[in-house]
């Protein structure tokens, strides 16, 4: 039987969190592989090697590089999960900031501290066979990505724009009809379009679509009153890093 | 009614692949396989040379593969590891079941040459449509001219069908060439295109089939048009992603055509001037 | 593992609605009124007919089913420009003078998500495959303009086509009731009058409406098919008086006139071949955002792509379609990579397809002058001006 392994680094647990959520086919995915190491659910941990590791948070330690090194090296697929681990995370922030403020701010002994500069997903230090996005991942591309890793096949995970789905569940474009600032033109699709389902604009938390058009998007977000800073500002959350050419803060 | 039902019944649907079982299975070289098939309950109409099949590994998705030969009246597909469906295919076995979904496409017109010199050019995996083409005409000795065999590979080992190109030579010009030789290789290196200069037919009253890579496709055809073989009569065989196979999914355009319906095979007039558009 | 078929639909073709065919009449036009609607609604509803129509939901007018004429959008209409849609709440009663939202009955016919066949393996190893879901339902459209008529009848062209009629489309669109509404509110989006497609229905139908709001609210009524005919006789009416009917043609005649958005005159395939390299798409390619809105909303756009997916387990396998659009990189990938790399290529695919190679592949033009395209892209791209543009370097002048 296939064995599983979740790991995590800088996050909030939140995306891990997404693989308990599947309640329903939580007894199946535990009927059909071997949960070998998933410290969120159990402390009885087996040894590697994984057939598919599932890995959650950014780097931000240098202790964090080596770990992640070993994981690759024991893992047949590695598959990242959620912004943390795709983009950086919102913990990314601190990319074009200085960290050392951030943490005296922050902690009363920042000297405790042993920290990276910056925060970075997971493939700017190893190879990665497929990225779930998202803040949170979507519980039913983890559960597709899943299956298609036990039988072969190539997950479906569209790097196309949010849009597609709002037209595909029909969805009123809260651009178009309502004049909403709304990142789904530019954010990779794979939410189910949930904000503009309940008539709010996406706020981006899958990153950006395989080909945005960072000019054209804020002239669409300038119409509805923003100005240059607000628009940077919306680019600046879970996937900061990401978004920051578009944001114009590279 | 807007509408009524009076066209005739199809088999099934063609959205519907039908179940195949695996005879046989060789392998051709380290990421290509050439399989049998034999249908499980129902079978598929005849698939022509040049046709292809939308060939299903059942959960992992759909391809198109172009027919490689004939082994009684069962269909032989050759097939070439690059994508998750078709490792998929490779690593079924004999006796595995896969879904077919057929024939679809335009064919080699292999009869429209009778009477004519034949210039076969193949590049890498481009063999495998191209071998019924060869074994039709080698078939008919009377009904076609000289033959001339040009087949390129990237490197000795990933060289198709090699025992039965050694057959061939024995009844017709069969020229191999690499582009990058191996411990061993004693023949030319170089591109299949600079075979074309040595290709014994008469060009004027040649029928020429292409295939292979785009870009080689494109300076073999040229080549053969130099040579004085009519652009006509260069038949080429493209290719685009395909998720239907007839015209429903939109994503074998090529211009105005829609390559699973107006190809794969096409005469080079139809293709060159679409080739020669960036994106196209 | 044995496989055998189980209950593949889809081996049922259909006729094509012929561009030339003669329209069916069937003796002078009625007239009803709102209760002769509301009678329409229940007597499709008693034939079984499951109706679509169109209802305001989230600011839009937006296809749905109902179950009394109430639900039709009284009163609404529809302001579009490039890129902005907004409702407005009139002052009177009528039900079908709001221009396209961003559905279609291609959303309906050709759905967004649809299951092509599903495969199990049964214990002793064997498979068995079934076909796509057979609709239990027949549906009647009610309210479909003229322009939206015109694209069902391109969708026949490209989906049930007699050599492979798609199973999906066919099991929805064979029994179709189709009432037309003849546009007589037009927007600012729309040029049906480019593309022949309206504002009048000529064909197509089996029922069209004209509403007229002068001088009383009523409907002109039509019958286009023996069905339609049928219909309309089992609804409370009397003949139209040469003042309903003048009345119905100088409406639509009115819309005619207040359609001012144009395609350049000359050969749109012509204008498209002579422009694959124009500098024009470096232009549009800085608007484009490629999030494939127009392909989505166009009611011809019909590209899918597949999804093959497996439970847990991996002995049930299904294959979804879904929609696609040529504005994904996906939508043109090889091994290697995708063919249209850049978002010039990607527009030009879609527009070139649209007006220009939609004609080589399947006889006619692949757009309808809807406007939908125009009002829901986001960024305002509008096709006539794209088009316009690639026109005037050939006209030697510059754009409108």
């Amino acid at each position: 039987m296939a064995s599983l392994a979740v790991w995590k680094f800088a996050s909030c647990d939140g995306c891990q969190l997404s693989l308990l959520d599947c309640e329903d086919e939580l007894l199946t995915v535990a009927d059909q592989v071997t949960i070998a190491h998933f410290l969120e659910a159990s402390g009885d941990v087996l040894p590697g090697p994984y057939d598919l590791s599932l890995v959650e948070g950014s780097v931000t330690t240098s202790a964090d590089i080596a770990r992640i090194h070993r994981i690759r090296d024991i893992s047949r697929v590695l598959v990242t999960i959620g912004a943390c681990a795709t983009a950086g995370g919102i913990q990314a922030l601190r990319n074009n900031a200085d960290v050392a403020e951030y943490a005296s701010v922050v902690y009363a002994r920042p000297e405790y501290l042993d920290t990276l500069a910056t925060s970075t997903p997971i493939a700017a230090h190893v190879d990665v066979d497929y990225e779930l996005h998202g803040c949170p991942i979507d519980k039913g591309q983890l559960l597709d990505t899943i299956a298609a890793v036990l039988v072969g096949r190539k997950p479906a995970l569209p790097a196309h724009s949010v849009c597609f789905d709002c037209k595909r569940r029909h969805n009123v474009c809260v651009v178009v009809a309502h004049g909403e600032p709304c990142l789904g033109p530019v954010t990779r699709a794979g939410c189910r379009a949930i904000c503009p389902a309940v008539g709010r604009g996406c706020f981006g938390c899958f990153g950006p679509s395989e080909t945005p058009n960072g000019p054209a998007q804020a002239s669409l977000l300038q119409i509805t009153g923003m100005s240059e800073q607000d628009i940077a500002r919306f680019y600046r959350s879970f996937n900061v890093e990401a978004f920051a050419g578009l944001a114009g803060d590279e | 009614m807007t509408a009524a039902a009076t066209a005739p019944p199809q088999f099934g649907n063609a959205a519907v692949p039908v179940p195949y079982r695996i005879v046989s299975r060789v392998a051709e070289t380290a990421d290509t396989v050439t399989v049998e098939l034999a249908p499980v309950a129902q079978a598929l109409p005849v698939f022509e040379p040049g046709r292809f099949a939308m060939i299903t590994a059942y959960g992992i998705g759909d391809v198109p593969i172009s027919l490689s030969g004939w082994h009684g009246n069962r269909p032989v597909h050759t097939i070439r590891a690059v994508g998750a469906v078709t490792r998929a295919l490779c690593q079924a076995a004999p006796g595995a079941v896969i879904g077919m979904r057929g024939p679809f496409g335009t064919t080699w017109d292999v009869s429209s040459a009778a009477g004519h010199d034949v210039i076969v050019v193949a590049g890498g995996i481009g063999l495998a449509p191209l071998r019924p083409v060869i074994r039709r005409v080698l078939a008919e000795p009377t009904a076609f001219g000289r033959v001339s065999v040009l087949v390129g590979a990237r490197e000795p080992a990933e060289m198709l069908y090699r025992d039965e190109l050694r057959r061939w030579a024995a009844r017709a010009q069969v020229e191999v060439i690499v582009d990058r030789a191996a411990d061993g290789w004693t023949g030319p290196v170089g591109l299949v295109t600079a075979l074309v200069a040595g290709a014994d037919v008469d060009p004027a009253a040649a029928v020429a089939f292409v295939c292979g890579p785009e870009v080689m496709m494109r300076s073999a055809a040229r080549a053969l048009i130099d040579r004085g073989v009519p652009a006509a009569a260069v038949r080429v065989s493209l290719e685009r992603d395909m998720r239907c196979g007839v015209g429903w999914c939109g994503h074998c355009q090529l211009g105005p055509l829609l390559i699973c319906r107006d190809g794969p095979v096409v005469n080079h007039p139809v293709a060159a001037p679409l080739w020669d558009v960036r994106e196209l | 593992m044995v496989m055998t078929m189980v209950d593949a639909v889809g081996d049922k073709g259909m006729t094509m609605p012929d561009a030339g065919l003669t329209p069916f009449t069937d003796g002078p036009a009625r007239l009803i009124d709102m209760d002769g609607l509301r009678r329409l609604v229940d007597v499709l509803r008693d034939r079984g007919y499951t109706i679509i129509a169109p209802t305001v939901r989230d600011g839009a007018v937006m296809l749905a089913e109902i179950d009394a004429a109430d639900a039709l959008p009284h009163g609404v209409r529809a302001e579009t420009e490039a890129g902005t849609y907004r409702l407005r709440h009139g002052h009177d009663d009528a039900v079908f003078a709001h221009c396209a939202g961003p559905q279609s009955v291609k959303d309906f016919l050709h759905p967004s998500r649809a299951r092509l066949w599903s495969a199990d393996r049964t214990g002793d190893g064997a498979v068995t495959t079934t076909g796509p879901d057979r609709p239990a339902k027949r549906l009647a459209f009610l309210g479909v303009h003229p322009c939206d008529v015109a694209a069902l009848a391109v969708l026949d062209r490209v989906l049930a086509g007699p050599e492979h009629p798609d199973p999906v489309y066919t099991a929805r669109r064979d029994g179709t009731f189709l009432i037309t509404a003849e546009c007589t509110e037009p927007s600012a989006t729309c040029f049906c009058t480019s593309m022949g497609t309206g504002p009048a229905a000529t064909r197509g139908f089996d029922l069209a409406l004209t509403e007229v709001l002068d001088g009383g609210h009523r409907f002109l009524a039509r019958g286009g098919s023996p069905a339609g005919a049928e219909v309309l006789a089992e609804l409370p009416s009397r003949p139209a008086r040469p003042a309903d009917a003048s009345a119905a043609a100088t409406a639509v005649a009115a819309a005619d006139a207040a359609i001012t958005r144009r395609m350049p005159a000359e050969s749109l395939p012509d204008l498209i071949r002579a422009g694959r390299e124009s500098p024009h798409w470096d232009d549009v390619a800085s608007r484009c955002l490629a999030c494939g809105n127009c392909t989505l909303v166009c009611p011809t756009c019909f590209c899918t792509t597949t999804e093959d997916v497996t439970d847990l387990t991996g002995e049930h396998a299904e294959r979804w379609r879904v929609w696609d659009s040529c504005f994904s990189l996906d939508f043109s990938y090889m091994h290697g990579g995708p063919v249209r790399v850049s978002t010039q290529s990607r527009y030009r695919q879609w527009i070139s397809h649209k007006l220009g190679t939609w004609h080589e592949q399947f006889g006619t033009s692949g757009c309808v002058g809807c406007g939908r395209c125009i009002a829901w892209c986001p960024a305002g791209i509008d096709i006539t001006r794209e088009a316009a543009e690639l026109a005037a370097p050939r006209a030697g002048n510059e754009p409108a």
